[in-house]
């Protein structure tokens, strides 16, 4: 096994390269989901146009390999722009976000689809707004069924920061393929080991993921169980088996 | 609005309200003016659009052609110069606030306790600060004999209880007409009577406007000032219950009245 371990400085760029697979990812997600969220209660707006406008976005999201979309927003935009490369960063999670909002967004609209109609009916029927039925009512039962594929989601979009690797930004591919570049003086290791080593990484960073969105399906269970009192309940009244 | 003074201000007034469904008309230039405090009792065959009465008093459906007004205040139209022009959603949310609804299905939001059903409202529309939408909604579950169930998530309460709640719920909001639509058709036998009995109690403080589509005859005998025959989108005949429950005008009714008792 102990061939397996690789060399402090090794394992240094290889953690640097996570950073920048973290940072992308994390700019995608947020990105990502405000795009999901937008253009999947767009998709089902009463107005055409607006509508419309969801529907090209989801098509052309999702359309579009985001090998390309990558290339021509690295490539293309910092020349049109006139930017630095260090934005390369920003644009690698941008074009990711912008892929990850397609696919956000039709699971967004399945799931608000999926809250029986009642439920829109009673919030008419207490005269809340759309947008405090959508944030109170709605949203709150969607994410049960939202929860589990955008996690899912979330997953193919890390492996899918190892892209910006090929516009040159130094992610942890890139940081793997550098290691395996054989360097005067220095001692190579089996490219099979790096491998192994950044396979390793991968997946216990999506199985972190998965973790985080098991907790939060999991409180979003709770709130269709008994709850703590909002107040402690005066003397004398009985809660009838309530509690925890 | 201009009204003689002999006359109150109906709590609802509905003026040639038609409505179909594809080539399904369910309400045909229905024309149904209910006073205020008046307890009102719809019966029908199912069809017969006797939901679909309180639906669009609800803007849950919008009519086809018609005017209904809330207090006076025409729900759907708004003033324009000396005519009448399709409402704006700012000014049916405002007649709207005057009307309450209580569903056959409950609905009931899952993800929240009893008393966050009941509170909701009044904190998130009427801004009333929390700890004195929780008082209201607390003083609401014991009304309807629930106050015990304020922690409680919907999926932990039978079905009686629910309804209950759910009332509590429509009464938060303090509106002048209430809306029942079937509310214990969905209910086992032996929990009828309990939210019937939370009915009872909203009928005899008698502020309340109350229009139910039910078909607890007995219940609507009981309570109800005026029972209204509804048929093929239209009113057949209406009266007082003792009347129409016992010597119906028509055959239609008293067929259906047959068909109902025998069940």
């Amino acid at each position: 096994m102990g061939e397996l371990i690789l060399s402090p400085l090794r394992y240094e760029r290889l953690l640097e390269g996570l950073s920048v697979t973290l940072q992308v990812l994390g700019l995608a997600f947020a990105l990502g989901i405000v795009l999901s969220l937008v253009f999947g209660v767009a998709r089902l707006s009463e107005r055409r146009w607006v509508r419309g406008i969801a529907l090209v976005y989801v098509e052309f999201s999702r359309g579009i390999s985001s090998i390309i979309l990558l290339f021509f927003m690295a490539i293309a935009i910092p020349i049109l722009l006139g930017l630095e490369q260090r934005s390369l960063l920003v644009l690698g999670g941008v074009a990711l976000g912008l892929n990850m909002g397609g696919y956000g967004a039709e699971i967004i609209r399945g799931a608000i689809l999926s809250v029986p109609k009642g439920q829109t009916e009673a919030s008419i029927s207490l005269n809340l707004t759309d947008a405090q039925r959508l944030r109170y009512v709605i949203l709150p039962q969607a994410m049960r069924v939202i929860l589990p594929p955008m996690g899912n989601l979330t997953i193919e979009i890390l492996k899918g920061t190892a892209l910006v690797s090929l516009v040159g930004l130094a992610d942890l591919t890139l940081a793997l393929r550098k290691l395996d570049v054989p360097q005067p003086g220095v001692e190579r290791v089996p490219t099979m080991v790096l491998f192994a080593n950044v396979l390793v990484i991968y997946f216990v960073v999506a199985q972190v993921i998965n973790g985080l969105f098991r907790l939060a399906e999991r409180r979003t269970e709770r709130s269709y169980g008994t709850r703590a009192p909002i107040e402690p309940v005066p003397d004398g009244v009985e809660t009838a088996g309530a509690g925890g | 609005m201009p009204t003689t003074a002999s006359e109150p201000i109906p709590a609802v007034r509905m003026r040639k309200v038609s409505k179909a469904f594809g080539d399904n008309v369910v309400l045909n230039e229905l024309d149904l003016d209910v006073a205020p405090g008046e307890r009102v009792v719809i019966i029908g065959p199912s069809g017969s659009g006797k939901t679909t009465i309180l639906r669009v008093c609800m803007t849950l459906e919008r009519p086809d052609a018609g005017t209904i007004d809330i207090n006076g205040e025409s729900l759907y139209h708004e003033p324009d110069g000396d005519g009448l022009k399709p409402a704006r959603e700012k000014h049916i949310r405002q007649v709207r606030s005057r009307v309450g609804m209580v569903f056959q299905h409950f609905n009931l939001f899952p993800h929240m306790s009893a008393l966050e059903n009941v509170a909701l409202a009044p904190i998130k529309v009427h801004g009333m600060p929390k700890d004195e939408a929780y008082e209201l909604g607390r003083q609401l579950l014991d009304k309807v004999g629930l106050r015990a169930h304020a922690n409680h998530a919907p999926g932990q309460l039978s079905g009686g209880q629910k309804q209950r709640v759910a009332i509590a719920r429509s009464l938060a909001t303090d509106p002048d007409v209430m809306l029942f639509d079937e509310v214990t058709s969905a209910l086992d036998p032996e929990l009828v009577g309990e939210v019937l009995g939370v009915l009872r109690d909203i009928a005899e403080e008698g502020t309340t406007t109350m229009m139910l589509v039910t078909h607890e005859m007995g219940f609507a005998k009981e309570v109800a000032d005026r029972v209204v025959m509804f048929d093929h989108g239209r009113i057949l005949e209406e009266g007082p219950p003792d009347q129409l429950l016992h010597e119906p005008a028509h055959d239609r009714t008293r067929s259906f009245l047959r068909a109902v008792l025998a069940h």
